[in-house]
Parts: C-alpha cells; sequence; structure tokens
C-alpha cells in the first residue's frame, strides 16, 4: 500500500510542476490512462490473496479519484492562467485617445446671444426677427428720427438708396412687432447691425438685441426691475447698476445703463478707463409718437424698450479683448468657445 | 462741449467738490467724458522779472540774465528764448519745480554758465501746445506769486458728453441753469446791461425766409480796433473749452457762443454791399466760406446775402469776402435766431460741422439775441473800443417757436415711473428748470422756457422729473404680467438645433460680413447681380453677399494660411439676392469643408476628403425634419463647384440649396488648398419638418435578401433606388445599398451595385414563395426600366 501512497504523492509532484494543458494531459495518460501506473496496479489486483483484494481495489480507486480531482483542480488553474494571459494580451492603452469627428461649438457671439434668449425666454420674452436691409421708415421715422434729425448723424448709416438702408440697430424690429401684433408684447429681437465706422472699437457689421414689453400697467421701474435681473443673470454675478438720464429720439425718459465694472469689481482698471463703470446698454419707455406711429393707444398701454451691444457683452464675459477678432474666424479663436 | 470749472462756478457754485459735481451731472444726463487739468504742476513756478539780458560767452543763441523772482537776490537764468528783453515779465521755474514736459529743474551749468531756474513758455506751463518763446506776463503781474494764482491755473476743463435733445446746455448759461436745479442753488449770470448807442449807424437788415430766421439782431461797431489782443482771461477760458483764440472780435463771438450758446458773426461793414437779406440760396449760387472752401449751394439752405450775393451760410459758417481782418475798421455784428430744420443737415452735406451748425440744430434760445449782442457789445468795447450803433431787431414773432403749455397728470407720473413724487417736488423741479407752472384742478399746465426745445409732450416732463429726483431714486421692481401660453410649433426644425447639429458634427461656428468683396464674389457667384452699398466703407466691403459662401471661402483662406489643415466652418445669416426687382433677404445656412473628414488620429488611416463626407452632414441636417426622403439630390452645374461633383438639393420642385467640390479652378484663384467641399441650404425651406406618426411594430420577423446588379456607370442610386420603389410593395422596409464596385470582373462602363432589401410585413410572416416573387420583380423592373443585370 505503500506504493500508492507514493504514487499519489509523486503524482501531486508532477502536477504541481505541469505547466501547460499537454503536460498535464500526458500525466493524465501517465497515472490514469488505459496504460496508466495506477490502471496497472488495478491489474495487479489479480495477483494478490483474495481477502486483500477489496482493500486494495478500493484504495486504488480512491487514489485514482484523488489524482483524478488534482488534476482537474490544475486543469482549471491553468485554463484560468492561460485565460489571464490572453486577456493581458489584450490590454489596450485607456489613455490613448478615442477615435472619430471632434465636435465643433459655437461662435461666442451667438453663443452670448443664445444666453441672453435663454434669459429672456425665462421670463416669457418671444423672439422676433427683422430684416437688414430695413426702409428709412421703419429705422429711422418710424422711431421719432424724422430726416434731419441730429440723431441720424450719431448713426453712421450705410444706403443703399435715398430710402433704403442697412439697419443700424435692431429698434426697427420693435415697429415691425407692434405693426403685426397687439399688446400685451413681449419680445427680444437679436440680429446684425451695420455702422459705417470702423477702427479698434468699432466694426462696421456688429450685433445688438432689443427688447420690448408693452402692457396697460408697464413702468420705468418695472424696466429697471428687469434690466438688473437680466445683468445679474447673465454675468452669474452680483454687482451695483447705474440708470442715468440719455436721448433716444424713441424712448421717454431714456436711460444709459452702467454696470459696475465686472473686470475690476468698480476699483477702476484699464477696461473701465478708471471710471469703476462699464456703459453696457441703453432703454427707456417707448415714447408716444412711437405708439403714434404703430397704432398703439398711449392712455391704455405703456411700454418700456432697450438695446444691447452683443460683441461688448462678449468681450466683458469671456475677457475677449480685440472686437476684431470676431470676425476674423480664426480657428483658433473660435475653438476657445466650444 | 467742453469748459473750464472756475469759469461755471462763477455763475453758480455749488458747495461740492469736482468730482462730486462731475458724478451729479453724469448721473443727471449731461455725461463728463474726462476731467483734465488745465495746466500742467505749477509748483515752484512764479512770476519773475527779466532785470537784464546780457550775452553768454560760448553760445550765440543763449542770453544770461538776471532774474527778480522776489527774493532778495536776483537769479542767474541762463535762457535760450528769441523773445527774451529786459523788463519783460515770464514765469519762472525754481530750481526744483517740475515742467509739464516732465522735465525737472536742477542748478546746472550751461556752456560753463551757472543756471539757477529757468524762464518758461506756455507749452512748458501746459497751456499752450507749442510755444514761440516766452509766456509775456502782463507787466502789472506781480513779481514772486505763484504763476497759478496769476494765471487761475487751478482749474479743470470738465468735457461734456451732451445728447443731441440738450441743445440748451451748450453754454455755460445752460449748464449753470442745470447745475442751480439740481443742486437747489441760486445761478449769478454776469451783468449784461443794455449798451447805449454812440452813433446812429444802422443796416438794412430784411428778412425774406421768416420761418427759417425768424429773428434777426445786427449792430454797427464804428472805429474798432482791430489790432488789440484779447485779453489773457478770455484766451484761457476759450483754450480752456477747446477753442483757439483767433482775433479779438472774432474771439468775443466765440465767447459768445461759449457763454451764453448764441453764435455769433461780425461782418466787415465796409465789405457789405446795400444791406443783409436773410433769404433761400438760388440753386447753384456760390460762396467762398471763412475756411477757404467753396460751396455750390442748393435752393434749401438759408443763406445771409448782400446786394452782392451771398456772405454767409446762416448758423454755419460766414463768408470770406466780408470777413473780419487787421484791417476792419467798422463791423456789423450778427445774433440771429435760425429754425433748427432750416439748418439741420445742411452743414453734413456740404461736409462742414461748426459749432454754430450744432447749436442751432439742437435749437438756441430765442430769446437769447438781444441780450447776447448787448454782452458782446460791452466785451469789445472794451477790448477794441469803439461807436456801437443802435440795436436792429427784425423779429417775426409769429414764426417764433411757440411754447405749448402741457397738461401733466400726477397719476401719469407714477405710471410712468412706476413710483409717485411728491407735487411740490414736481413744481419746484418745473420752475427751477426755467418753466411756467400753473395748476389746474387735479393736473398742472406747463410752460417750457424758450431754451427748451425738448420740452413738448407729457412724457418730457415726466423725464425731467426723474432726471432731476435722479433715476437712482426710481425702484426695481419684476414686471407683472399676465401668463399667456403661446403655441410652440413642433412642425419646424429650429435654426438653433441645425445649428448645434452641425457644431456636434465637428463645424465651428463663423460669423462673416454681410458684405463682400465685389470682384471675389464674382468670381463665386457670377450669375448673380449683387446689391451695392452706395457709401460702402471700404472697396473690399461693397456689396452685399449673394452667398455665404463668399464669406466662408476668405476664412478658409484665413485658416489655411494660419497652418490650419482641418477646417470645417458654417454660417447662418441672410444673403441678399435681387428678384423680380426686389431684395430677397433669405435665411441660409452654409458650410465649408476642408482637410481630412476626420481629425488625424491613430488606427485609423487618413484619406482624402470626398463628395459624400459633405453630403453625410447635409442628410443629417435635412434628416432633423423627420422625412428625409422628400429631399432628393440633383447632379447639376454651378459656376463655383466641379462640374462632375455638384448637385442642387431639391424638395419637390423647390431649390433647397447645393452641395458639391469647390472649382479647381477657383480653387487655384483663390489660392486655397483642396479639395474644398461647400453647401448651402435654404433655411426656411429646410426647417420644414413634420410632427411624427406613430406606425405600428410588426410582430413578424423581417427578412432580408441581397441582390447585386450591374448597370451602366452612368445610372444613378436615385433610379435605382426610385425603380426598385416603384416594383415592390409596402413590405419593402428598407433598402440597404452596400456597395458600389467598378474594376475587375466588371465591364468598363459598367458599375456594380450591391442591396440589400429588407421586407416584412405587419400582419404576417412573409413566405419564400412571396419573397421570391417580390425579388424577382424588382430584378426584371430594374433590367427592363434601366438595363440592369444580376450579377452572376
Amino acid at each position: 500500500m505503500d506504493d500508492i501512497a507514493n504514487i499519489i504523492a509523486e503524482a501531486e509532484g508532477q502536477l504541481a510542476a505541469a505547466g501547460t494543458l499537454a503536460a498535464l494531459d500526458a500525466l493524465r495518460v501517465r497515472y490514469l490512462g488505459k496504460k496508466g501506473v495506477l490502471t496497472a496496479q488495478l491489474k495487479q489486483l489479480g495477483s494478490l490473496p483474495p481477502e486483500q483484494r477489496p482493500a486494495a481495489g478500493q484504495a486504488i480507486n480512491q487514489a485514482k479519484r484523488t489524482v483524478q480531482s488534482a488534476i482537474e483542480a490544475r486543469r482549471e488553474a491553468l485554463q484560468q492562467a492561460e485565460l489571464e494571459t490572453a486577456l493581458e494580451r489584450e490590454r489596450v492603452d485607456v489613455t490613448l485617445p478615442g477615435r472619430g469627428q471632434d465636435t465643433g461649438g459655437p461662435h461666442p457671439v451667438t453663443r452670448t446671444l443664445e444666453r441672453i434668449e435663454t434669459i429672456f425666454a425665462k421670463a416669457g420674452f418671444d423672439i422676433a426677427e427683422g430684416p437688414e436691409i430695413e426702409d428709412d421708415y421703419h429705422n429711422f421715422e418710424a422711431l421719432n428720427i424724422p430726416a434731419h434729425h441730429p440723431a441720424r448723424a450719431m448713426h453712421d448709416t450705410f444706403y443703399f438708396d435715398e430710402h433704403t438702408v442697412l439697419r443700424t440697430h435692431t429698434s426697427p424690429v420693435q415697429i415691425r412687432v407692434m405693426e403685426k401684433q397687439k399688446p400685451p408684447l413681449r419680445v427680444i429681437a437679436p440680429g446684425r447691425v451695420y455702422r459705417c465706422d470702423s477702427d479698434l472699437t468699432h466694426s462696421p457689421m456688429f450685433h445688438q438685441v432689443e427688447g420690448l414689453m408693452v402692457d396697460e400697467a408697464v413702468s420705468f421701474a418695472d424696466l429697471k426691475g428687469i434690466l438688473d435681473a437680466f445683468l445679474h443673470s447673465f454675468f452669474e454675478a452680483d454687482f451695483r447698476t447705474r440708470f442715468r438720464p440719455s436721448y433716444f429720439p424713441f424712448t421717454e425718459p431714456s436711460a444709459e445703463v452702467d454696470i459696475q465694472c465686472v473686470m475690476c469689481g468698480g476699483k477702476g482698471c484699464r477696461v473701465c478707463s478708471h471710471t469703476g463703470w462699464l456703459e453696457i446698454l441703453g432703454c427707456g419707455m417707448v415714447h408716444p409718437n412711437v405708439f403714434d406711429y404703430v397704432g398703439i393707444d398711449n392712455e391704455r398701454y405703456t411700454g418700456f424698450a432697450f438695446g444691447m451691444g452683443v460683441e461688448r457683452l462678449a468681450m466683458l464675459r469671456y475677457g475677449v479683448n480685440d472686437l476684431r477678432l470676431f470676425f476674423e474666424n480664426d480657428l483658433r479663436f473660435l475653438r476657445q468657445f466650444r | 462741449m467742453k469748459l473750464s470749472e472756475q469759469w461755471l462756478r462763477e455763475w453758480v457754485d455749488p458747495p461740492v467738490s469736482t468730482d462730486e459735481l462731475a458724478e451729479r451731472l453724469t448721473t443727471a444726463g449731461l455725461e463728463v467724458a474726462g476731467v483734465e487739468p488745465v495746466a500742467g504742476p505749477q509748483a515752484g513756478i512764479v512770476v519773475g522779472e527779466v532785470l537784464s539780458v546780457a550775452p553768454h560767452p560760448n553760445a550765440d543763441k543763449l542770453r544770461v540774465c538776471k532774474v527778480h523772482v522776489g527774493q532778495e537776490q536776483p537769479l542767474d537764468i541762463v535762457c535760450g528764448a528769441p523773445n527774451v528783453r529786459e523788463g519783460m515779465r515770464a514765469p519762472t521755474a525754481l530750481v526744483g519745480a517740475e515742467l509739464a514736459g516732465g522735465m525737472k529743474i536742477k542748478k546746472a551749468k550751461l556752456r560753463g554758465v551757472e543756471s539757477f531756474g529757468m524762464l518758461c513758455s506756455g507749452e512748458e506751463l501746459g497751456i499752450e501746445e507749442s510755444s514761440e518763446g516766452l509766456l509775456a506776463l502782463p507787466q502789472d503781474a506781480p513779481v514772486g506769486e505763484a504763476i497759478g494764482d496769476v494765471l487761475n491755473l487751478d482749474d479743470v476743463s470738465i468735457d461734456l458728453d451732451l445728447t443731441p435733445n440738450r441743445g440748451d446746455c451748450l453754454g455755460i448759461a445752460g449748464i449753470a441753469r442745470e447745475v442751480g436745479v439740481i443742486y437747489r442753488c441760486p445761478v449769478n449770470p454776469p451783468d449784461m446791461p443794455a449798451m447805449e448807442p454812440a452813433v446812429a449807424d444802422e443796416f438794412p437788415v430784411e428778412i425774406t425766409a421768416p420761418a427759417d430766421c425768424p429773428r434777426y439782431v445786427g449792430r454797427v461797431i464804428r472805429n474798432v480796433d482791430p489790432s488789440a489782443p484779447t485779453p489773457l482771461w478770455m484766451q484761457e477760458r476759450l483754450r480752456r473749452s477747446g477753442l483757439r483764440s483767433i482775433s479779438a472780435i472774432v474771439d468775443v463771438t466765440n465767447y459768445l457762443l461759449l457763454e451764453l450758446g448764441q453764435p455769433m458773426h461780425a461782418f466787415d461793414l465796409e465789405k457789405l454791399a446795400g444791406g443783409i437779406q436773410v433769404r433761400r440760396a438760388t440753386q447753384g449760387e456760390g460762396i467762398a466760406l471763412l475756411d477757404g472752401t467753396e460751396l455750390t449751394l442748393d435752393a434749401d439752405s438759408l443763406v445771409i446775402a448782400d446786394g452782392n450775393g451771398p456772405v454767409a451760410l446762416a448758423g454755419i459758417m460766414g463768408g470770406l469776402s466780408t470777413a473780419v481782418s487787421e484791417q476792419t475798421r467798422h463791423i456789423f455784428l450778427e445774433s440771429a435766431h435760425f429754425t433748427p430744420t432750416a439748418i439741420s443737415g445742411r452743414a453734413r452735406r456740404y461736409g462742414l460741422a461748426t459749432d454754430s451748425s450744432h447749436r442751432f440744430e439742437r435749437g438756441v434760445d430765442f430769446a437769447l439775441q438781444r441780450r447776447a449782442m448787448e454782452r458782446a457789445t460791452a466785451l469789445l468795447l472794451d477790448i477794441i473800443g469803439g461807436e456801437p450803433g443802435p440795436v436792429i431787431d427784425v423779429s417775426s414773432e409769429e414764426h417764433l417757436p411757440q411754447r405749448q403749455a402741457i397738461g401733466l397728470r400726477p397719476e401719469r407720473i407714477k405710471r410712468v415711473l412706476g413710483m409717485s413724487v411728491a407735487p411740490e417736488t414736481v413744481t419746484e423741479v418745473m420752475t427751477r428748470s426755467g418753466a411756467s407752472v400753473v395748476e389746474e384742478g387735479d393736473r398742472w399746465e406747463v410752460t417750457p422756457p424758450s431754451f427748451r426745445f425738448d420740452l413738448v409732450i407729457e412724457a418730457d416732463l415726466i423725464e425731467e422729473i426723474a432726471r432731476i429726483v435722479g433715476y437712482d431714486n426710481v425702484p426695481s421692481v419684476a414686471p407683472r404680467a399676465n401668463l399667456e401660453v403661446r403655441t410652440a410649433t413642433e412642425s419646424r426644425v429650429e435654426l438653433f438645433r441645425m445649428r448645434h447639429l452641425l457644431m456636434d458634427r465637428g463645424y465651428h461656428e463663423a460669423i462673416t460680413y454681410s458684405f463682400v468683396d465685389p470682384g471675389q464674389q464674382a468670381k463665386i457667384d457670377p450669375d448673380e447681380q449683387p446689391v451695392r452699398l452706395s457709401n460702402p466703407i471700404s472697396a473690399d466691403m461693397a456689396v452685399m453677399r449673394t452667398t455665404l459662401w463668399t464669406g466662408l471661402l476668405k476664412a478658409l483662406a484665413y485658416n489655411q494660411n494660419r497652418q490650419q489643415g482641418r477646417v470645417r466652418l458654417f454660417e447662418s445669416g441672410l444673403r441678399f439676392r435681387r428678384r423680380d426687382g426686389a431684395t430677397h433677404q433669405t435665411p441660409t445656412l452654409a458650410g465649408v469643408v476642408a482637410g481630412s473628414p476626420y481629425p488625424e488620429q491613430w488606427g485609423s488611416p487618413q484619406r482624402p476628403l470626398d463628395f459624400h463626407d459633405v453630403k453625410a452632414d447635409v442628410e443629417a441636417l435635412l434628416g432633423l425634419s423627420g422625412d428625409p426622403d422628400q429631399f432628393t439630390f440633383v447632379p447639376s452645374r454651378h459656376p463655383a463647384l466641379h462640374p462632375g461633383q455638384a448637385a442642387t438639393v431639391q424638395r419637390g420642385d423647390r431649390q433647397v440649396g447645393s452641395l458639391g467640390a469647390l472649382h479647381p479652378s477657383l480653387l487655384k484663384e483663390l489660392d486655397l488648398t483642396g479639395p474644398v467641399y461647400l453647401f448651402e441650404l435654404d433655411a426656411e425651406l429646410a426647417a420644414a419638418g413634420r410632427v411624427p406618426k406613430f406606425e405600428a411594430l410588426s410582430r413578424f420577423p423581417a427578412i432580408r435578401r441581397d441582390i447585386a446588379i450591374i448597370v451602366d456607370e452612368g445610372v444613378t442610386a436615385q433610379a435605382v433606388r426610385e425603380c426598385i420603389g416603384q416594383a415592390s410593395s409596402d413590405v419593402l422596409k428598407k433598402l440597404e445599398l452596400f456597395d458600389v464596385y467598378q474594376g475587375e470582373g466588371i465591364d468598363s462602363g459598367k458599375k456594380s451595385l450591391a442591396l440589400g432589401l429588407i421586407l416584412q410585413a405587419a400582419s404576417r410572416t412573409l413566405t419564400d414563395t412571396e419573397v421570391d416573387a417580390l425579388v424577382d420583380t424588382v430584378v426584371k423592373a430594374l433590367g427592363r426600366q434601366l438595363g440592369a443585370d444580376l450579377r452572376g
């Protein structure tokens, strides 16, 4: 019986050393095969005295099971190891970049416009649009700027002919909206505008957003409220605003709105010309003459209008320091607003 | 409008600092654009008297002076100024002083002679832009006294950015009035007594255009001394207000312009023939103006004429032939009121902008002319002497501006401003502003003063009240509004969505100018006649774009010139095309693509961009409609595009846009690296979409049959698709074209197309027999209609 124990010990030793499934199979044949060691032991049972045979047979079968399960265990281990090796071979460099199309992005001016639109949409303002080649009537006259009005000189207008211009502001959209719709009105009108002026701080084409609210009890206090809220929302910051009297022929009272400089917090810097204030938009209560032009009853309705320059807001929001960059369309610039 | 603070404070002196005053003016609507000191530093600069002037031993141009500066001993000062002379008094910078240019005065040796200070010019004090020599001070300037005190240099120039409605503030008097209202303090104008005539001379004045000139005040002054210098104080006030001193007569008229806001003009009386006539010009009449400009006048221009023709462009500029000069002995002085509408626009049309036209266009107080005449006379007599004649006043009362009473209601104030204003505040603001106020029951009747042209309706008065009370004192509240819910249209694709789809497919958004170079555009879009600006800012921005490609190709070139090999740009905006005599402004979405279809990346070989890469982007855009099948791509020609790689996008018989490769010759001409692909869509036509409509899902399996056919290479995929569509029934759910092959095994001139037909019925499983029959029908139809053979 010592033989059996020796055989098991020897088999276990060899199994542990088997490094491949093929070597393992060879061991299986060697111990359990038809001509295997343990099979040979069984064959020798006949040479034993009959009373010893059952016990010896049992021992050999037990040994076969032991070796069998040791082989299985080893096989599992080897398979596991092989799988791991195979998986290891499939390892990828997760830090390599992904493949496919990259993504582009909006122009900073439209990004700003979308932001302005989103904020006013939350307050229930609709979006209106109008033509860029505009007639004299909508661009000037109906806005209470008759021919020869000094305010026309402030506009540096591009002309096609005596009565056709490139709109100098988005305000004509106010007129077009009021011609078509009756109050209550809450609209903003974003778009391109044009002035015959070009230098470091002026582009012959730029963008404005016009706003208009007309209802039965709209007041200057409401105008202040909505613009305060807008400006704080746009810049996601708290700062002081300043409304000061100004002049636009189509509003009365008129105001210019300054905000505390968002660059220096009002302490004074190059951006605010050391005043601590930034002029940010113009606004006012719709002039009664304008209501007359579009047939809205002055006694029943009041309204406010405002207009802001989009490039200026974009420059302040994103820290762009050169107006010309907006129209060069340099990809190195555009990519920064993805 | 620029003004001296000292001058203003002579009229009105609120107990506040310069900074506070500037801030308050700004918040009252008179925006202060700048506050500048009127001179450089003055410490250590005093009045010096030149006691002696001796030649410099080593230099021809230098002198050695003894200068008395009020100290025990006179100072030795080396001076190079040509006008230095014994007995003169001049500003003297002592050792330690700093000059306007930043130079510090030290004890110095100049060519071997010690100098203990410096005699100064106006430039060195910072009161002249450039000087010829020393600033000669009056002989009575007290020696040793600080120069700042002698010249009143402790002053600032306040630069006001006035809005066009405030013509009344284009003078010290008006600003003083405004400050008086703001600070509720008294305004003290100088005395302006009527000057007694010393001679009886009058001069005939006739107004034939009384609506344009309802008041003309004139006066003859005889025997003046035109060579008398303008006193330094007046020169300084003019300078601090941004005007140069010219001659005493002109300076006095300019002084009045600055002080009272009344533009005046002085004629050389001896050069006037006959009398003054105020009239409209006759078309084509000419005049030579003071600045040398020769004009041919339009008939709507107002002129001052004498017997020989126009002698001044009324309210804008005087004429050269009757100008005062050093030889002038007698003058005729004009102080008129011209109606704003008679002046406005004229100066600009002639390319002129004068201080006078600036004021008349905005409105000059029509009650001011006589007062201004008396004030000017008094100043002139002081400076150039002479004998004034009586004041000639030709007025047409009926043509003078009218000041109607305006009703002002407390409840309207509250409604417009969103706050109530105390009645006594209302009356005080109105009264101090110069208006007359009468209470009429529950409202006021307010009659504005003659100098306010901007107070016409109730809203103007409400602004006036808010302005003086302070916009900061109006509350800021959230508006209340009716919550109306508007219809949201689902069957239109928002431009926002289209733009963002392109961005997500790798495009960056560009914004290019709407006006472009006509030459460049003619190369790209030669068949369109662009709309032309009559006053373009430059020749390369002279016409409106007929296609967005013009700007996009320019942006492409810009980027290719900056090492950007891979460019995907799009733009949305209007294009402008002439159709049937009208300009159509069409919202358009366009793109330009160059460089590899995908960014350079590992594990994926680069290949050149082709038509179908870009077509996929266009298809994705059109797919947003939810109904891409309604769009077709039709081979076409476009002057800018490669003739074999160009398509129009059709929706039924309407053209939605174009797509294709930039024509190789244009590529070369525009100096671009290709291939370059372009697309442009009418954003409105592309935006029409549909609301999705649910179709029941079939519970039965789909069957796929693949066929390969050989057709002439000219047969389009679209033709194959249409043929199959017509030949099959509604069980054909999808048709995949998964291979196009030309080459070995296929006759030249032919191509092989591999197609997958996906078939499915809604209510049953299709049998093999049915499927075979359908495929057979399709193959036969392809054979019959397109000459297709099944590939063996």
